[in-house]
């Protein structure tokens, strides 16, 4: 069965230009990069080659570009650095609808460290309310980090605006961009951010690669502590074949910026017109003029996400939901819950991320396979009667 | 993704019984949208106390429309004595059993299946007798005891998959403890 593939903001497929890249890297250029050898070099000219593709797609400079394990290790290392730039600072802020690599760090950083986490609230289209993050800042902050664009309804944050206010007050400020790299232009440089965290497995690139952008100038605290890599900034070896994919990965995502803004945009418009127009009882989550270009967070009344995720993989359909039942949690997603998204529809929304790999004749079967999968389930619903909720 | 068995997809992907029973003379209901699951149980019972025939609704995840499905295959032709007998284990049993997380469904199979008969019988059944534990998932102290006991659960994660208690919020967790402690002080 052919697979449909629309879960992009879970992980994305390894672009073919991109494994070509690694290939060699992983069998005949097995040199260390910081070997004093003519072997280990030809790595090591190619890791920072990388490094500015890397550079490039962000705006930075290769010396701010760190390589981690993974966006999660981007987030942890900075948070972890800011509070060790300022140990005389208690308070960390953050916001509701974070990442698990930021929102459970933070939780742990108030239950077992004994900071002052704020956890600034979205409203109901998802936009932070900043006047409250404003009025939080002090001279107890240490730190504020916020996503630049949410993985589970593609809101962006204004994080060149916010970033301004923050820096301005001499507080340090991070970013998670995992989400929103490759898919919106970034710029550091105009945002003025002083720490940002992309992975490389949302981009093309492969899993188990990420990076921390850490401005020039700011003193920067090690988490990894090692040898002299990415100069004494995270210690540990290259994993040379995924940077080396990477690096292309974002040489690719920055070319493929115009597409995401349009084509995929254009598709991800279409598949929603088609789900709103066919079926009855359906929202779709998040301010609608203010999303990644890729993503749909769409809720359907009285069903629930499992169910509907089951019918799509029977079609070879991937997508993903916000319902709890697939998580292992029994709540529906935090984000949904902060958003005051109602239970009728928090419980069966679906998340759909599209790539450039995508065409419309998949957006047509998705559309055509959701009508039916919710028909069916709507059928069994005791809370669907005569084409309405009950 | 959820280990379920085949037998729990197939179910789940052709489910026996459902829809409402237009000649039911016994209906349970267990479950709420909030919770993100609901099933509703039709049942005909003839003079004899025999459950002649038997449907569901059910709002909620493949397992709970799983065990909706296998719960009406099981009762369909036993005595509202027979039935009374079911338990959530014969439900996952018959379905080749549930992922851990999952046993919450086959619960509610037999709490819709208890409230029926209830239903049927004239008996007022008290709604949630006890002291409130849980407030995400409205679980009582005496449903977590007879969980406990009937199932012989150790853990507050173990409560949490078959009851829901404690998966929201958590707050309770201390209190699920405690409960679970009391029951096997008394052994």
């Amino acid at each position: 069965m052919k697979v449909i593939y629309t879960d992009n903001n879970a992980t994305t497929k390894v672009a073919d230009e991109v494994i070509e890249e690694m290939v060699p890297y992983l069998g005949q250029f097995y040199g260390n990069p910081s070997s004093m050898h003519t072997f280990g070099d030809q790595v090591g000219k190619k890791i920072r080659a990388a490094r500015q593709q890397v550079a490039d797609l962000i705006n930075a400079d290769p010396d701010e570009i760190v390589f981690t394990s993974c966006g999660t290790e981007s987030d942890n290392s900075a948070i972890f650095s800011a509070l060790n730039a300022h140990p005389d600072r208690k308070q960390i802020i953050t916001s509701t609808v974070e990442h698990p690599a930021i929102l459970n760090l933070f939780k742990f950083l108030r239950d077992k460290k004994g900071y002052d986490a704020v956890f600034v609230p979205v409203d109901k289209k998802g936009h932070l309310n900043t006047d409250m993050l404003y009025d939080s800042l002090s001279d107890n902050t240490a730190v504020v980090s916020l996503m630049w664009a949410n993985n589970e309804t593609g809101v962006i944050f204004p994080i060149p605006e916010i970033a301004k206010k923050v820096t301005e007050k001499g507080i340090l400020f991070h970013t998670d961009a995992v989400q929103a790299a490759g898919k919106i232009p970034i710029d550091v440089k105009a945002a003025n951010v002083d720490m940002l965290a992309l992975s490389g497995h949302k981009i093309h690139a492969p899993k188990g690669i990420g990076v921390l952008y850490v401005k020039k100038g700011l003193k920067f605290h090690p988490y990894l502590i090692g040898g002299h890599q990415e100069k004494g900034r995270r210690g540990g070896t290259e994993n040379t074949v995924s940077i080396i994919g990477l690096g292309r990965a974002c040489e690719l995502a920055a070319g493929h910026l115009p597409v995401m803004d349009k084509a995929v945009r254009q598709l991800r418009d279409y598949l929603q017109d088609q789900l709103l127009e066919k079926i009855p009882g359906v929202s779709v989550n998040g301010d609608l003029d203010n999303r990644l270009p890729n993503t749909l967070s769409i809720g359907f009344d009285a069903v629930e996400g499992e169910s509907i995720l089951m019918l799509l993989d029977k079609e070879g359909i991937c997508a993903s939901s916000g319902s709890a039942c697939t998580s292992g949690s029994l709540d529906p997603s935090h984000v949904l819950l902060a958003m005051e998204v109602p239970f009728k529809s928090a419980h069966g929304t679906i998340r759909f991320s599209l790539s450039h790999y995508n065409t419309k004749e998949e957006m047509d079967h998705i559309a055509a396979t959701m009508v039916s999968a919710v028909e069916k389930l709507r059928a069994m619903s005791p809370f669907w009667k005569d084409g309405k909720m009950v | 993704m959820w280990d379920y068995t085949e037998k729990v997809k197939e179910h789940f992907l052709h489910p026996r019984n459902v829809g409402e029973l237009k000649d039911a003379n016994a209906i349970g209901e267990t479950g709420s949208l909030n919770c993100g699951d609901a099933l509703k149980l039709f049942l005909k019972v003839n003079e004899n106390e025999r459950i002649i025939d038997a449907s569901f609704m059910t709002f909620g995840c493949a397992s709970a429309v799983a065990s909706s499905s296998a719960l009406t295959e099981i009762i369909k032709g036993m005595t509202l004595d027979e039935a009374s007998k079911v338990t959530n284990d014969d439900i996952a049993d018959y379905l080749g059993g549930l992922p851990k997380e999952k046993m919450h469904c086959s619960v509610m199979g037999k709490a819709a299946l208890k409230k029926a008969i209830a239903n049927y019988r004239g008996v007022q059944i008290l709604e949630k007798p006890g002291e409130l534990v849980c407030e995400c998932f409205e679980v009582t102290d005496l449903e977590i005891i007879d969980a406990v006991k009937e199932n012989n659960l150790e853990t507050t994660e173990d409560v949490t998959d078959y009851l829901k208690a404690g998966g929201g919020c958590g707050k309770c967790l201390d209190r699920i403890e405690e409960v679970i402690a009391s029951v096997k002080a008394k052994g």
